[in-house]
């Protein structure tokens, strides 16, 4: 217990960087803020590469743990990292330098607060997936809320305002019915403990309750059909920065917390819902992919496929089977890197002409060659090609969901060919074709910058295609002892229901 | 023979120490004239400080007085030293405001000194007289205070208005306590609650009922719990602006202790009848209070709105009826002090060169023109919110902990109605986050507007910035740690 709390420094270490960035002075204030913020992110995203490597992946027991008093009353505050949260934690620590850079050149007014909302953001993401705690986590998943609200509110697009109330009140909504159920757990088990929580066995119709209540929270977060109307809107709105941490990050959040609280806290609700969540998950693939074919905005376009991304994960995590939930982290992880690179790639053009519209496009591949590859490597990893990440993660999750149930296979397998379609319709509109629209004739290619920021995407995305073990090593204990646990817990109340 | 002639007064010395401070500053106003401002509401807080202090040693053990109309308890002492910090700070931050305006008196930190006076009273009341007594010191003193700005319309109409209202609802409480006393047969809250105790059997008479009804909606008034809040809006918009910072906490902290005392000392048997009453103001005020302040645009209306919802869900803990429950309320009040002392330090800043200004689209761009400023207000706002990490999630964490498990304990009788109001509540909160956003909107999102003259006064940049800290320092056990102790020993002083 009395080791070096590794976990909390690699949490609070942004905000050591908002202090930097507070202290930035003078005509070079906003060069050096920039420089600061890229450092301390550059400098967590190592120190959080000493959880990568000292990472014990036989047991599924949680590691680096942290356990303090707090509240009293048996709330804790509770830090560790499972072989499913450790690689959230890296995705964010690694997504956050790329985020720093996005906005180098292009935020120029009140550069110190764009910097300091991020800083922020990034502690309270590492938070949530380290906490096991659910008061801890709580404070975590909510507080993001705020400076998301600032980001997309001052440094949005046109109709930010709307964009960025919608987010907030939608996520707010959710999460506060999760409140609740969280103060029922509470007095039901008497300790917040995450861990104790997870084998404590809530009361079968109460768990259905629970379930409903976190359910609200995660499903919006995802965001899953019909509540993810809040999403386009916030990506389409969002600086570019703001959009690949919503996409890369956020959005996982509602992925996680079904895998931490929703499949081992509420088991058997979860079995009895499933088909909820298989009904929300079809619509969601099928529909928002054939929404994103309707799309003139390329942000919407890419918002759209997102939603239908998600609802691969979700489909993939009520599976129950190992195939199925790794196939749904994969998908994440790789989703967070991918989704994050079609922003960046609609932003490096947006930035030069700035504006969205698909029609306003064309031809590009004859001016920009080095943009044109980089954005058909991604929308080849978006469609799921084999050789990128995402391929491992939805086959994975099509062979999961195939024993289960075949009809959901069959229309997910269908949203595959329209992601195909609309991905491929977009990259042919704006990159093919002759180039004739005068305006976009002085359009320079990439520069180093945003070169360096795809690197590192396209390099993480082949290996997660091409060795996915990498990855998947660190989750297989972890993912194998949610199933043991949660099929325990299914014979244990079938037993109770019995008696 | 003197000796029992004498009560005992040591129990007392803080509020005789104000009477008599008040009294000796009202001569030197006389004397030196309005000139004499500054120094007097000095004087006025100091005097505050001191009796703080005392009241700080007080409270280990319950003390009864003056014929036991007086108690004081760990309760009291938490409350009288809330209600005398809010006090302290509302005449700090008059200082400046009255100077600016050139408006000095004399005479308002002296009716300040005189409510607060009240206040204590009435948190130490432990009958119905001397309920009367510190009820009607601080009304009149506030009414008065309502107006202190003669020559203004708004404010003559604000004190007008909250008289008339007020004097109505005093009206309803002694009718209340005579009903009471009529049928009880004493007006002790401790021997009332002894014979309700012993009548329970074939259960309380009607009139009691009625008289406690009764008492209850004049103290309703008091703490504007919906449906006895029409004055809030229009006083705290009429009444100058540290007159509204003022009213906004120690009034309200004093009733709801006093509500909070009558409700569990003389009625606790009748706790069926009215948790009933409690859990519908409480629904009522939440609502209401979220609703109707989207549509504002005057920052000190919004903030009445505000206080109306936050009334609300102080009551939630009430309506728990526990321990934990008192607990959540005195948390939630401590909290609520502090963000509302801050917000009111920000709307007091908000100075144009022609003189304050008060509307919400006047806080265009602060986050450009005064990014301390707005960073502080944003984040009282976000706390009134109740967004965590701020602390104004850790008040509704703990009355909704309270009303929770209340209902998880009892799964059958009032389970359900319990549990509607969390829901209701949670979800009003987040429609109350909707207009407290629009304020951070307007702050961060829209394009200045014209400036703010700097602010002159070191008290009100302080206030501000140890109000925010303290908001967002909440979480750590080394401050939460004693305010969460200090409101257990409240609440188990009150109920075991």
């Amino acid at each position: 217990m009395e080791h070096f709390p590794i976990l909390s420094i690699i949490t609070f270490l942004p905000l050591l960087g908002v202090v930097f960035v507070l202290l930035t002075k003078g005509e070079n204030a906003d060069r050096n803020a920039r420089n600061a913020a890229l450092w301390v992110t550059v400098f967590t995203f190592f120190a959080s590469l000493i959880l990568w490597f000292s990472f014990d992946k036989t047991t599924a027991d949680f590691q680096f743990v942290e356990k303090t008093s707090w509240l009293g009353d048996n709330i804790n505050y509770h830090m560790g990292i499972d072989g499913i949260s450790i690689l959230f934690v890296m995705l964010t620590t690694f997504i956050m330098p790329i985020v720093i850079l996005t906005g180098w050149d292009v935020i120029k007014d009140r550069v110190k607060e764009y910097l300091i909302a991020f800083l922020i953001l990034e502690t309270l993401m590492i938070g949530v997936f380290c906490s096991l705690d659910i008061v801890l986590f709580y404070l975590f998943f909510e507080g993001g809320l705020i400076p998301m609200f600032l980001i997309i509110g001052v440094w949005g697009g046109a109709r930010r305002v709307y964009a960025s109330y919608k987010l907030f009140l939608y996520t707010l909504l959710g999460s506060v019915l999760m409140l609740l159920a969280m103060l029922y757990m509470y007095f039901q088990a008497g300790t917040t403990d995450i861990p104790t929580l997870m084998q404590y066995g809530f009361d079968t119709n109460a768990q259905v309750w629970l379930f409903l209540a976190f359910f609200a929270s995660f499903a919006v977060k995802m965001p899953m059909w019909p509540v993810h109307t809040w999403l386009p809107d916030a990506h389409v709105q969002a600086p570019t920065a703001g959009s690949v941490i919503l996409a890369g990050i956020l959005l996982k959040m509602g992925g996680y917390g079904f895998l931490r609280f929703s499949l081992p806290m509420f088991p058997v609700a979860s079995v009895e819902l499933a088909w909820l969540i298989y009904t929300l998950s079809v619509i969601a693939i099928i529909y928002t992919s054939l929404v994103a074919l309707m799309q003139q905005d390329m942000k919407k376009l890419i918002a759209y496929s997102s939603v239908a991304h998600m609802g691969f994960v979700t489909l993939g995590i009520f599976t129950f089977n190992s195939q199925g939930i790794e196939g749904a982290i994969m998908v994440m992880l790789a989703h967070g890197l991918v989704a994050s690179a079609l922003f960046l790639c609609v932003g490096v053009i947006y930035d030069r002409l700035h504006t969205r519209d698909i029609e306003r496009y064309g031809g590009l591949v004859n001016i920009m060659p080095k943009y044109a590859l980089t954005f058909m490597f991604f929308v080849m990893a978006s469609v799921g090609l084999p050789g990128t990440g995402n391929f491992v993660g939805e086959i994975l999750v099509l062979i999961g969901l195939f024993k289960v149930s075949i009809w959901a296979t069959f229309f997910a397998a269908t949203g595959l060919i329209l992601g195909a379609a609309y991905m491929l319709w977009l990259y042919r509109k704006v990159v093919f074709g002759e180039l004739v629209k005068q305006d976009l004739k002085n359009m320079l290619d990439m520069s180093k910058r945003e070169i360096l920021i795809f690197a590192p995407l396209v390099f993480f995305t082949i290996w997660m295609g091409i060795y996915p073990s990498t990855f998947m090593d660190f989750m297989h204990v972890s993912v194998e002892n949610l199933i043991t646990n949660h099929q325990a817990a299914l014979i244990a109340a079938a037993e109770t229901a019995v008696h | 023979m003197t000796e029992t002639m004498l009560p005992n007064l040591a129990p007392a010395y803080g509020e005789i120490l104000m009477a008599i401070g008040a009294m000796a500053l009202l001569m030197l106003g006389v004397f030196r004239g309005n000139k004499s401002t500054g120094f007097v509401s000095l004087m006025a807080a100091a005097l505050m400080i001191v009796t703080l202090f005392i009241t700080v040693t007080w409270g280990e053990t319950a003390v009864y007085t003056f014929g036991d109309m007086f108690v004081v308890d760990r309760f009291t002492s938490f409350m009288k030293i809330l209600v005398l910090i809010a006090s302290a700070f509302a005449v700090l931050m008059s200082v400046q405001y009255f100077r600016d305006e050139q408006e000095e008196r004399f005479e308002y930190p002296i009716l300040i000194l005189l409510a607060t006076l009240g206040m204590m009273v009435m948190v130490s009341a432990n009958d119905l007289m001397s309920l009367y007594m510190g009820l009607e010191l601080q009304s009149l003193s506030l009414y008065v205070l309502a107006s202190i700005r003669r020559d203004s319309e708004l404010a003559t109409e604000a004190g007008l208005k909250y008289f008339v209202l007020g004097a109505l609802s005093s009206g309803m409480l002694l009718f209340g306590s005579s009903l009471i006393y009529g049928f009880v047969g004493s007006t002790n809250f401790t021997v009332i609650g002894a014979n309700l105790a012993h009548a329970s059997a074939h259960g309380p008479d009607i009139g009691v009922i009625v008289g406690m009804v009764l008492v209850l909606a004049g103290l309703a008034f008091k703490i504007s719990a919906v449906p006895f809040h029409m004055w809030t809006p229009d006083v705290y918009q009429g009444a100058p602006t540290p007159v509204t910072a003022f009213f906004a906490v120690a009034p309200k902290v004093a009733a709801l202790a006093l509500l909070v005392r009558v409700l569990y000392v003389p009625f606790g048997e009748l706790s069926e009848s009215w948790s009933q009453v409690i859990v519908f103001m409480s629904l009522a005020s939440m609502v209401l209070g979220s609703v109707a302040a989207v549509v504002q645009t005057n920052i000190k209306r919004l903030m009445a709105y505000s206080s109306i919802g936050h009334i609300g869900f102080a009551l939630v803990g009430l309506a728990a009826g526990s321990q934990e429950g008192i607990r959540g309320l005195v948390i939630y009040m401590t909290i609520y002090l502090v963000m509302n002392v801050g917000a009111f330090a920000c709307i007091l800043s908000m100075r144009r060169k022609n003189g304050m200004v008060e509307d919400i689209s006047d806080l265009s761009g602060l986050a450009q023109t005064r990014p301390g400023m707005a960073a502080a207000l944003a984040i009282f706002m976000l706390s009134l919110a109740g967004i965590p990490p701020l602390a104004g999630f850790w008040g509704k964490w703990y009355v909704f902990k309270a009303v929770i498990a209340t209902a998880v304990a009892d799964p059958m009788a009032t389970n359900y109605g319990l549990i509607a109001l969390a829901v209701i509540g949670v979800i009003a909160s987040v429609v109350g986050a909707y207009y407290y956003l629009n304020v951070v909107k307007v702050m961060y999102f829209n394009e200045p507007e014209g400036e703010f003259v700097p602010q002159k006064s070191f008290n009100m940049t302080a206030i501000m910035g140890v109000g925010a800290a303290l908001l967002i320092l909440f979480l750590l056990p080394q401050i939460n740690a004693p305010v969460l102790e200090y409101a257990r020993m409240a609440a188990a002083a009150l109920i075991s």
